[in-house]
């Protein structure tokens, strides 16, 4: 207890007179089309935009691409029939041979390519990391342009937990050559629904 | 060894010195590209540096009400008055939870505070998760970069090194093949340890959640399987509201590395169910930075690097030679704050060019800063000696006109009758460098002949 007192009597001494916060307004200039920037910066950053007109599609390509033994789990009961559903329970740790995880996003931010999820949306929160795969359905007309119109869509949401998620994981730490999948996962398939 | 000491054995390998000038050149000019696809990036710049001059006219209160919202969501909060205390907190959290090895996601204040070297002989195992610091922690050496914490390695070092630690094939240098074998091994790592540390880049005062941004998702996968989660902050980390980080991440990693945005912003409210998540918060100077008006507002720092990959004398020294756990420019007014003898030779180690000043996200006057640094630590006598002596002798010479005039005569004739004088080793400009030819006259004696003539 000591130290804390100690600290803020020290920042209350020496803080400086307070000056004003600015606003916010005006802070996003819109350019470009929402929709057209969102695809073109997540693929620039290793994402995969796959456009679906609907879950069905969906299930077909994990059919395709994602076939027995692979493990696939997804937080939508509509995948029931190619993915498990019933993992949420889990200890997070038997997650680690997960193939394929699927989950849906809130909405998209376009200038950046990334999504929103909150743990609502995650199932687990370790699961869009552990899964070799994730995948991440989006529906098209849930886009916001900037990050400041992402805060004010987020507002005072009251979350445990919740993430903007850019792409697969990746690094550069070994003479700046970027590499997909660093620690988590190693690529993002992205399903555009169709609004 | 001070700074010019440290910048002389890295320039030793002119070959690598001019790779790491040149890939961290590439790096800032990525930050531009970024940076100029938004019209708005200025006002950015300077709305974030209103929201941190704020932030810092007003933390006593921000840091009660971050405090009380944390608490409110589950989090225990601990304070830290110095590197030692929090250095103490976390290995009395690492007992508690009878643990004697953790994973541990970048977190430039441990490395302020030294805590993998404390815990090591508390017999604690440490394990970094970042890719570069894993590689530096395996070479037993310290990051060089905050962001890219082992720029100073090519892909041979990083090769020879997992050959010897994680057995990978001698002499494979790919660096796909490599980041694999280390994901490999640290996975191993993730799901067995009980307990993950994170740093933490933005506090919310507004909820008491706090934001950790990675690439990698390293911070993630570690917090989000162990036990016990211990998330390290300087006071400084401090943000108002929610919305801030709209401003904040949209400058942090455009500002980096040139990324729109970082691959993982995780914001962390609430521990999970059967989880402990513990912050703690450090002071370890800041508060003392914070009553110096000339140098407050180097706590505005959002640690993005963008200051150091611009800097060229950072880009020509590599960041050992500032033997502090923040390099480069900002590394340079933050230091003399933590230890003013050891760090006394960094405000000298730029050209004061202003580089660093005109990238920095949040507008800090780093030059300025460095500029004044000097002034306060001749004052307080930690000046390097050759300086001081120097500068007397220099002092001398310019308010006697009549002794400036006989140095400046001779020093033109010996540089013309005895070149080797001036061009030895003794003479710390003649290093990689040749000295000019000296003029035949000085411009008083110029002036003097020719106006002569024309008054005539």
């Amino acid at each position: 207890m000591e130290s804390r007192t100690k600290i803020l009597e020290a920042i209350a001494q020496n803080q400086p007179q307070l000056t004003p916060l600015p606003n916010l307004t005006d802070l996003a200039f819109i350019d470009f089309d929402p929709l057209e920037k969102f695809r073109t910066i997540l693929t620039s950053i290793g994402g995969q935009v796959i456009e679906v007109k609907n879950l069905g599609e969906i299930e077909q390509y994990i059919q395709a691409e994602f076939p027995d033994p692979m493990r696939v789990i997804s937080t939508l009961p509509a995948l029931s029939p190619v993915a498990e559903t019933d993992w949420l329970e889990q200890d997070p740790h038997v997650l680690e041979n997960v193939d394929l995880c699927i989950l849906e996003a809130d909405f998209g931010v376009a200038e950046n390519g990334s999504v929103w999820l909150t743990e609502a949306h995650m199932g687990q929160r370790v699961a869009p990391f552990i899964t070799q795969c994730l995948g991440i359905v989006l529906q098209a007309d849930r886009l916001v342009p900037t990050m400041h119109h992402a805060y004010e869509r987020i507002g005072a949401a009251d979350y445990p937990f919740g993430m903007f998620l850019a792409g697969p994981s990746k690094t550069a730490d070994i003479e700046q050559s970027l590499v997909l999948g660093a620690h988590g996962s190693r690529s993002l398939l992205l399903f555009l629904v169709e609004a | 060894m001070k700074h010019p000491e440290l910048a002389e054995k890295f320039i030793k390998d002119k070959e690598r010195t001019t790779w790491h000038d040149e890939t961290l050149w590439w790096v800032r000019q990525k930050r531009d590209m970024a940076a100029f696809q938004l019209p708005e990036w200025e006002l950015l710049r300077e709305t974030a540096s209103r929201i941190k001059n704020n932030v810092l006219s007003n933390l006593h209160e921000y840091l009660l009400a971050f405090e009380a919202k944390a608490i409110e969501n589950g989090v225990l909060v601990h304070w830290a008055a110095d590197a030692q205390e929090h250095n103490e907190i976390v290995l009395s959290l690492l007992k508690a939870a009878n643990a004697n090895a953790l994973i541990k996601s970048k977190s430039m204040l441990t490395e302020e505070c030294h805590l993998n070297e404390f815990l090591a002989t508390n017999g604690i195992d440490v394990v970094d998760t970042d890719l570069g610091e894993r590689i530096v922690q395996l070479r037993n050496e310290a990051p060089s970069h905050i962001v890219l914490p082992a720029i100073h390695l090519k892909k041979e070092d990083v090769g020879e090194t997992f050959h010897q630690h994680l057995g990978t094939e001698k002499g494979n240098k790919d660096p796909q093949y490599l980041t694999e074998a280390a994901r490999q091994h640290l996975r191993e790592k993730f799901v067995t340890r009980k307990v993950a540390i994170t740093g933490v880049n933005f506090a919310i005062a507004e909820t008491g959640e706090f934001v950790v941004c990675t690439n990698e998702g390293n911070a993630d996968m570690g917090a989000h399987l162990a036990d016990v989660h211990i998330a390290c902050m300087g006071f400084e980390k401090i943000i108002p509201q929610r919305k801030h980080l709209g401003v904040f991440l949209r400058l942090l990693a455009r500002s980096a590395t040139g990324q729109p945005i970082t691959t993982y912003s995780s914001h962390f409210k609430k521990p999970r169910p059967g989880q402990q998540m513990h912050l703690v918060i450090v002071d370890n100077g800041r508060s003392r930075q914070l009553g110096r008006p000339e140098f407050r507002n180097s706590l505005k720092c959002i640690r993005c690097g963008a200051c150091i990959n611009t800097c060229p004398v950072y880009r020509r020294s590599g960041g050992h030679s500032y033997h502090n756990a923040v390099s480069g420019p900002i590394g340079a007014i933050l230091a003399p704050n933590l230890d003013m003898a050891k760090n006394a030779d960094l405000p000298f180690a730029s050209t004061l060019c202003g580089s660093c000043s005109n990238v920095c996200p949040v507008k800090i006057d780093i030059h300025d800063q460095l500029y004044k640094w000097r002034q306060v630590l001749v004052k307080e006598g930690h000046a390097p000696l050759s300086k001081t002596v120097s500068m007397r002798a220099m002092t001398f010479t310019l308010s006697h006109p009549g002794v400036f005039n006989f140095a400046g005569k001779v020093g033109r004739k010996v540089m013309q009758a005895a070149p080797f004088m001036v061009n030895n080793g003794l003479n710390l400009w003649y290093k990689q460098r040749e000295m000019p030819a000296p003029p035949e006259e000085s411009f008083r004696e110029w002036y003097s002949k020719n106006r002569n003539g024309e008054s005539n």
